[in-house]
């Protein structure tokens, strides 16, 4: 069997009503669960980037990134291995005040954990930390004794260490 | 009988007025050259009809008795003549009725356009009458899908329809064009969509690959073409006939790539895959290069995989590079359009023959003839075969009919038997295997090559199916030759029941009705066959006749199909019985 591992896979697409849901079915047809996903604008103009996690095998994740890139509205696909890109996932933290007051030891969570502050309200304060979903997870399991009132963490977002040829790619065609 | 024909000259360059949405429609498939199509109407796509009978002197709309029936006629006009086929359907249940034909045309790569109507804007989403998200519900089996919602986008979203649906790896597109979009008036102006920038329809040919690919076919002691569809999409007959010729390698091909090289030509040796020939299955494990041409290694063709060619350099010549290492791993991938490819190979390879291993396909199917072919063909049992049908429309039409099939037994006899002279004469649906498919599938194969002879073989299961389209005959007064071989089985399914399920019949017998009484009742000439002797003249008459006929030939109930690739066996473990 060969091994699985984890993939990030990065989509270049035109902003079109729909894409996803063409993306998303390939990953249902092979029984793949998406990780986390991500879309966002890239660094060309009225292009869209999608961050896709997944684990699986090499075999399948160069099949699936094949059958991506035909579709129609794509412009290019690629897959990753972690060791290849700079990653990460970004974490809110929804906590009481008073804890911040009653419970000391959370200041100190917060600082050693490099978490930033967001706002601070009479009810409420909020913390973010981006960084590897380990670390996320650690300040959750540190922060959940106190007693968390919302958590939330983002999908993957990477970048790749080697270029990506987009730009030329887009250049080239001449309508 | 006389086939309506549309004018050509219709011209492409309609300058700037002011249409609605719905004309625009028309004029963008005039500008396409589009002659016919096939669809249905209903309340969300009337603005359109509306407009088809103000140009039906240009363009031939064929009201099909089903969409389904519309979207296989549109299938088989696309099959047989490489055109576009365009059908047409209303919203709501026209457009879900597409679905199975989408399918079918995505994993046999043919080109389709498919517009459906759909609510107005305002009504999207509010669970309306007759709406449905057909473009959400297509989106898996298409190529490209658009919902068009204002009448301005109607001709760049229909050229770029066209353009992709007949571009690269072809396949369906379905626009579904709201109500207000097709009432709605704009200044219409119309232009070719000429590209897509995030869309390469022909991955460029690296050379060396091409190099690379000619050295391991000059060096080869046994050789092995298969080749695919591919070469019908790709126009490349001409080439694949120049390669084996020059090369000598024994050639084979796949259900979908069936006529490319005549079935008499030397070199071809058969059809490969579960109910393919002996020989070119059983040698798929023993060649040493095999060259795949324009095929993507479907299950049916590889059998196991973790046993298919491994002692076999692959070269694999291929349009979409989401085919190269999806099932089998090509040692040398050539990309690219398959004639230029071809083209391109062919002064880089040297002049052979490879006598001997071409006779040990000639062995192999003299030991296919000797265990399946002759009882097939020539039977001495009571039962009529489906093999000696097919074998008399051979003769009767003499190998010129375009063979439309449905799905089943039939169908592997149909391909296994059925002699073609010319390319683009066979006609079925092999990826998706749709029963129901052949007889409007029929319907646009005489339509899209009326000069040719079309009959449809059927099944007793399959044509119950899409029965109904025998009204379509019967409407366009079409001269399209039907047979059913009625064996009052599901047969192949019985056959698998027989062999894997211990004679466990569960629901595959059928009670049939008095089919030549139907026939009769669409007027359409008919008689029913039982008797070895009646069958040649039965046949004649039905290929002489000028007019539809219908031909039901009650065959033996219980007949297998051999040779059989078991499900998850290999090529080489190829059962003869």
């Amino acid at each position: 069997m060969e091994e699985t591992k984890t993939y990030t896979i990065s989509i270049y697409t035109e902003n079109s009503v729909g894409l996803l849901n063409r993306i998303s079915g390939i990953f249902v047809k092979r029984h793949i669960n998406i990780e986390s996903i991500n879309v966002s604008e890239s660094e060309i103009d009225h292009v869209m980037r999608f961050i896709i996690v997944v684990h699986t095998t090499e075999t399948w994740v160069k099949n699936i990134v094949g059958q991506i890139e035909k579709q129609i509205d794509v412009i290019r696909a690629y897959y990753h291995g972690d060791e290849e890109i700079i990653y990460l996932q970004t974490g809110l933290f929804k906590i009481a005040s008073h804890l911040l007051f009653d419970e000391r030891q959370i200041q100190n969570i917060i600082k050693e954990s490099h978490a930033q502050i967001v706002t601070v309200s009479r009810e409420f304060f909020v913390i973010t930390k981006s960084g590897r979903k380990e670390e996320i997870e650690a300040l959750y399991e540190a922060l959940k004794p106190f007693g968390i009132m919302q958590f939330v963490r983002t999908g993957r977002v990477s970048v790749s260490k080697a270029e990506m040829e987009i730009s030329s790619l887009l250049k080239a065609f001449i309508h | 009988m006389e086939i309506k024909t549309i004018k050509k000259d219709v011209s492409t360059a309609v300058s700037q007025m002011r249409v609605s949405g719905a004309e625009a429609v028309i004029h963008c498939l005039l500008a396409e050259g589009v002659d016919t199509l096939y669809g249905y109407p209903g309340g969300a796509i009337m603005p359109v009809y509306d407009e088809l009978y103000k140009f039906s002197d240009q363009l031939n709309h064929v009201l099909t008795r089903h969409e389904q029936g519309a979207i296989h006629a549109a299938q088989g006009y696309a099959r047989v003549s490489g055109r576009v086929g365009v059908a047409m359907a209303t919203s709501g249940p026209g457009a879900t009725n597409l679905v199975t034909g989408l399918a079918d045309a995505q994993i046999d790569s043919t080109p389709l356009v498919c517009i459906t109507g759909q609510v107005a804007r305002h009504l999207l989403g509010s669970d309306a009458f007759q709406e449905t998200d057909i473009v959400g519900i297509s989106m898996p089996v298409t190529k490209w899908n658009y919902q068009i919602t204002k009448a301005s986008e109607i001709p760049e979203i229909i050229a770029k329809a066209f353009y992709i649906a007949r571009s690269g790896r072809p396949g369906p597109v379905l626009i579904d064009i709201t109500k207000n979009a097709q009432f709605e008036e704009f200044d219409f102006e119309y232009s070719k969509c000429t590209g897509v920038r995030s869309y390469t329809p022909v991955p460029r040919t690296d050379k060396t690959q091409l190099e690379l690919a000619a050295e391991a076919i000059n060096k080869a002691k046994k050789p092995f073409i298969v080749w695919g569809q591919g070469i019908l999409l790709g126009k490349a007959e001409a080439e694949l006939k120049a390669l084996v010729e020059k090369t000598g390698i024994p050639a084979a091909w796949t259900i979908m790539g069936a006529s490319a090289l005549p079935s008499d030509h030397p070199l071809n040796v058969g059809m490969v895959g579960m109910h393919g020939n002996y020989a070119p299955n059983v040698l798929t494990n023993q060649c040493d290069v095999l060259i795949a041409l324009g095929m993507r290694f479907d299950d049916r063709v590889t059998g196991d995989l973790n046993t298919y060619a491994k002692q076999a350099k692959v070269l694999h010549f291929e349009i979409d590079p989401a085919e190269i290492n999806k099932n089998v791993k090509a040692d040398v991938p050539v990309l690219g359009d398959v004639k230029e490819s071809i083209q391109g190979l062919l002064p880089l390879l040297n002049e052979k023959k490879h006598e001997a291993w071409h006779e040990t396909f000639k062995e192999g199917y003299a030991k296919e003839f000797e265990e399946v072919i002759r009882h097939d063909l020539f039977p001495e049992k009571d039962g009529l075969t489906m093999g000696e049908v097919i074998n008399g429309i051979n003769k009767a039409s003499e190998n010129k009919a375009v063979m439309v099939s449905d799905v089943g037994q039939h169908q592997m006899i149909t391909c296994r038997y059925a002699r073609f002279a010319q390319s683009h004469s066979n006609i079925t649906s092999g990826g998706l295997g749709t029963m129901g498919f052949a007889l409007p599938a029929a319907i646009g194969a005489k339509m899209g090559a009326p000069e040719r002879e079309v009959v449809a073989i059927v099944g007793d299961g399959g044509y119950q199916m899409t029965i109904q389209e025998l009204g379509t005959i019967f409407q366009l007064g079409l001269p399209v030759k039907i047979v059913v071989l009625n064996n009052e089985f599901l047969g192949m399914v019985r056959q698998w029941q027989q062999l894997f399920f211990e004679k466990r019949y569960a629901s595959t017998h059928m009670v049939n009705p008095d089919f030549v009484t139907i026939a009769k009742g669409y007027h359409i000439p008919a008689e029913r066959v039982s008797k070895r002797e009646d069958l040649d003249a039965a046949i004649e008459r039905m290929i002489k006749s000028d007019t539809a006929y219908f031909l039901e030939v009650v065959v033996e109930k219980e007949d297998n199909v051999f040779p059989m690739i078991p499900s998850g066996a290999s090529v080489d473990e190829i059962r003869l019985k």
